[in-house]
């Protein structure tokens, strides 16, 4: 028997954090850093007295997620209070949703949209704050609550994932969407986008599900792919030599890639959840769903599929431009700038992929603060088209907008971008050439056909980069008797 | 002290407002005189935990200011009042009578302590409680003993002991406390004041150190209704940071306060005249109800099926949710911490240990264990069901009548000691009070007459969800056809 001959069942639980300027449940500041215990007042800080009162933005960016992942939206939900003591955990209890979470069902799509991962449910809750350990010279440890009360979306899916290729897919796709819907900024090192996993094997053909174990502490796609894997591997070494499998909470450790069992505790949390007396049940009428709704912008997968049905672009290119909304929104924009279809979309696509990603990874910039807009860079393909500029020319005109920004069409002419396809300036380059370069047009004559690249390159050097190819290319041959 | 000064000490709260406006007295010198009231009385009496005398006479000065430019804040501005030491007051030690949190400075106000300040009112200090609104008697406070004014063996009740001894002794003239159980209508009643608690929502709990979040409401305690609903319209209203606190308007409370009881009905539960009371609270209560037939009110019997289950009920619910509210008193961030420790579960173990009283502890279990797994369904859920029942069989009520009327508690105040080694007899005791704050209605209790061994009786009137105007109203009539109670003879002047 080997790994081979089972099955690996996982389903995951992320908690992304909103991007809403304030926390959950009162007005502090979720800016990420920041000097500990910066961001507090009573009510995230849990002093006698203080109560919770719900950001709207919250609920808004929750509800939108729940569109874009095609979940029911409740119309009434209710807050529930999740009891335990921890230092990081100022009241004592964590605001969250228990029975009647926000939103239910819906779906993730992955393998191109080949295969939908069913959601379970995707509720509102506020983060704890951070215990750091040995912060002072006596080896006490801290509580930063800086990051109590900060909202969090969690998103809890079906076990419907068949391996970790699937479960890291999943995360992506799902990443992409929160991206999309400015919800979330996927920062998993940072742990503003965190993934738990629940993992069990089954032997293949089997039915039931395996005992499965929660594995926890994965901050980046590879130490998921790692902490699954070992997983794996430990589970079926368990089952093999006849053993069960524990229901249990593992810690990943990134230094040793291994899980470990978290150090058990005398009783098992029984968090005593009740409905959230602070709170009156969250209702939402059909109006602000819908507005809501008509928010929602298309969406990585959709955009990814129309760029290839429609546009003809490869799965790659349609890939790339989608990675990032801004990336997909200049594009889309580009596009209609040019008027073009999908031999234009092919263009435009290049253009982004290669040098405007290329620029832009350099300066570090996204395309909202680019010098090269999208009717510019329509512009510029429009140049290359009419011949007026080369390829060479087009890269430098490019460059020279994305750095100082200007008129493509008034850059060509102070830069001397141009391509010259005059037919006598032409001559006189190929002229030139070839009486410098005798010896090798007699080789040509004789059969040697793949100098004309040498004289190419010469000629266009000689114009400095600037000859219109096709003009070179026919002059050449008509001199050398083609 | 000087009869005058005592005279001064002696009138309620609106004519003592109305000497303020017309300057026949400054806030400085009613403030001394209460000042100086406190310091003689409040060792025997224990009213007070933490009394402020030079801020008060900050306040007091500033109030006379504003007086002397004629632009005086209010009914309220230059009034000595104090305020039950669950509610936060920045910079002002805050204990909610525990131990735990002994030496606790809060860092802000109450929203109640804001509306206060903002009428110029002038807080002499924080009073006496059950830890963390716990009790029945004040019996359970860390700190002191506090006691009846007419009878200092006896319990002025509780949990808002202090706030009802003070204003009966008349060291200030009003007084606010909280009302989970009937933690403000039972002191007022053993001690012969009025207090109120008001519909759950009506005020707002921002500030308000909670116990049970679902039943705690802020209330004030005073010398007669007028005061009372003085006092409940300053601090009355909508606030962003309670969700939930009520958006809707608050009444004109003096509006209808003399218009009698002419036509209206007043409605009797059976279950309650069926309950064992003591003989004196019911001829008080007999006579209280002939009062307002003379008056033109209609008395009708009406029925609330389900009181039986009420304590049953309060008795899950409010300590369930305690113990999720008292979790936050973990010795982390404020209040006492044991030192010395080996680890966290010993820190957290020590601390609470020491700094809880036996009733908290006692709650907390009773309420943890109400919630844990495999009992949530079968006393918190259903506890809250019944909690429904309880609440139509009010609203059935009010089909037939105005108000309802009944004791306050089956019994006049108790003797100190005398029921702190049964807990179970001290909740039995709030048969008549839980009920309503479970159904979250309003509601009331006036003094009707003393016993025969001279000891205060209180009616309480239960009114419909925001128609405090009506139970004023009712409790006024009663007050104007009764006159005021004789002062408590307990405390010497």
């Amino acid at each position: 028997m080997s790994v081979s001959d089972f099955e690996v069942v996982i389903g995951l639980e992320v908690h992304a954090q909103l991007l809403t300027r304030s926390k959950v449940f009162c007005g502090c500041s979720t800016e990420f850093g920041g000097e500990p215990n910066a961001h507090t007042c009573p009510v995230c800080l849990a002093m006698p007295g203080a109560l919770p009162s719900l950001n709207q933005r919250v609920v808004e960016f929750a509800i939108r997620a729940g569109l874009a992942l095609g979940c029911t939206v409740r119309r009434k939900s209710v807050f529930a209070r999740k009891n335990y003591f921890y230092p990081d955990l100022p009241k004592g209890y964590q605001i969250s949703q228990y029975e009647l979470p926000i939103c239910e069902g819906g779906s993730v799509p992955i393998r191109g949209g080949e295969k939908a991962i069913r959601l379970n449910r995707v509720h509102v809750e506020e983060d704890a704050g951070k215990n750091l350990h040995e912060v002072s010279a006596d080896k006490s440890s801290g509580v930063d609550l800086n990051r109590a009360g900060v909202p969090l979306l969690e998103i809890v899916s079906e076990p419907d994932l068949r391996g970790v290729d699937e479960a890291i897919e999943y995360l992506k796709s799902l990443r992409a969407i929160l991206m999309y819907l400015g919800v979330n900024d996927g920062n998993l090192e940072e742990g503003s986008f965190r993934c738990d996993a629940n993992v069990s094997v089954r032997r293949r053909g089997e039915e039931k599900l395996g005992q499965r174990s929660e594995i926890k502490n994965m901050n980046s796609f590879r130490f998921l792919r790692q902490a699954i894997e070992y997983e794996v591997d430990r589970q079926v070494e368990v089952v093999e030599s006849g053993g069960k499998v524990k229901q249990e909470t593992r810690l990943f450790d990134p230094d040793r890639g291994v899980t470990r069992a978290m150090r058990s505790k005398e009783e098992a949390h029984d968090y005593r959840y009740f409905p959230e007396p602070d709170l009156p049940p969250l209702v939402v009428d059909d109006g602000f769903v819908e507005q809501l709704r008509r928010s929602v912008p298309e969406l990585p997968a959709a955009r990814a599929s129309r760029y290839q049905k429609v546009l003809g672009l490869s799965a790659f290119d349609a890939q790339v431009l989608t990675a990032e909304r801004a990336v997909a929104d200049f594009f889309d924009a580009a596009l209609a700038a040019h008027g073009g279809g999908a031999e234009a979309a092919k263009k435009v696509a290049n253009w982004v992929t290669g040098e405007l990603a290329r620029l832009a990874n350099e300066t570090g910039t996204s395309p909202q603060d680019w010098k090269v807009t999208p009717p510019k860079l329509a512009a510029i393909v429009k140049l290359v088209e009419a011949g007026t500029v080369g390829g060479p020319g087009a890269k430098q005109l490019v460059e020279e907008v994305f750095r100082h920004g200007g008129e493509p069409s008034e850059v060509l002419v102070t830069k001397g971008l141009a391509q010259v396809s005059d037919e006598g300036a032409v001559e006189l380059a190929v002229e030139k050439v070839l009486s410098a370069n005798p010896g090798e047009v007699e080789k040509y004559r004789n059969g040697k056909k793949n100098l004309l690249g040498f004289f190419v390159g010469r000629i266009m050097k000689e114009m400095k980069g600037k000859g219109n190819p096709l003009v070179v290319n026919a002059l050449l041959k008509k001199k050398l008797g083609d | 002290m000087s009869s005058s000064v005592r005279e001064l000490l002696d009138v309620p709260l609106v004519e003592l407002s109305e000497a303020l406006e017309k300057k026949r007295i400054s806030s400085a010198e009613v403030t001394a005189a209460a000042l100086d009231r406190i310091e003689r009385t409040d060792g025997s009496l224990g009213a007070f935990l933490k009394v402020t005398p030079e801020r008060a006479l900050a306040q007091a000065a500033a109030a006379d200011q504003r007086a002397a430019r004629g632009e005086r804040l209010g009914r309220l501005d230059g009034v000595p009042i104090a305020i039950k030491d669950i509610f936060v007051t920045k910079g002002i030690e805050t204990t909610a009578g525990s131990r735990i949190l002994a030496g606790f400075v809060p860092p802000y106000d109450a929203t109640v302590v804001e509306r206060l300040d903002g009428a110029g009112a002038v807080m002499l200090g924080k009073l006496n409680m059950d830890e963390f609104a716990m009790g029945s008697s004040n019996e359970n406070s860390a700190f002191r003993m506090c006691h009846n004014p007419w009878d200092l063996a006896r319990t002025p009740g509780g949990s808002s002991g202090g706030s009802a001894a003070a204003v009966a002794a008349r060291q200030v003239f009003g007084a606010l406390g909280t009302d989970t159980g009937g933690s403000i209508r039972e002191p007022a009643s053993f001690c012969g004041v009025v207090g109120i608690k008001p519909t759950y929502g009506r005020v707002s709990r921002y500030g308000v150190i909670a116990f049970a979040s679902s039943l705690d409401q802020v209330g004030p305690l005073a010398r007669t209704v007028g005061d009372a609903a003085a006092l409940l319209q300053a601090i009355a209203g909508r606030d962003e940071r309670d969700m939930t606190s009520s958006a809707r308007p608050v009444d004109d409370y003096g509006a209808s306060l003399e218009a009698g009881t002419r036509g209206l009905t007043i409605g009797v539960p059976r279950e309650w005249l069926e309950a064992g009371i003591e003989a004196g609270v019911a001829s008080r209560m007999r006579e209280a109800l002939a009062a307002y037939e003379r008056m033109g009110a209609r008395i009708v019997e009406v029925s609330l099926p389900h009181t039986r289950y009420g304590i049953a009920a309060y008795y899950i619910i409010a300590p369930a949710e305690a113990s999720s509210n008292l979790a936050r008193y973990d010795g982390v961030r404020y209040g006492l911490r044991q030192r010395g420790c080996p680890g966290l579960a010993e820190m957290y173990g020590e601390t609470r240990r020491e700094g809880f009283g036996a009733e908290p502890k006692r709650r907390i279990m009773l309420g943890t264990y109400a919630l844990s797994a495999g009992y949530y369904d079968a006393y918190y859920l259903r506890a809250q069901k019944v909690r429904t029942l309880l609440r139509r069989d009010f609203d059935r009520a009010f089909e037939h009548c105005d108000v309802l009327a009944g004791p306050v508690s089956p019994t006049v105040a108790f003797r100190l000691g005398e029921k702190v080694s049964d807990p179970l007899t001290m909740y039995l005791a709030d048969v008549f009070t839980v009920t309503c704050n479970l159904a979250a209605l309003p509601g009331l209790s006036v003094p009707c007459g003393l016993d025969p061994d001279g000891m205060p009786v209180g009616l309480q009137l239960i009114g419909r969800p925001f128609d405090e105007g009506t139970l004023f109203r009712v409790a006024r009539a009663l007050e104007r056809e009764q006159g005021p109670l004789p002062g408590p003879g307990g405390i010497a002047p």
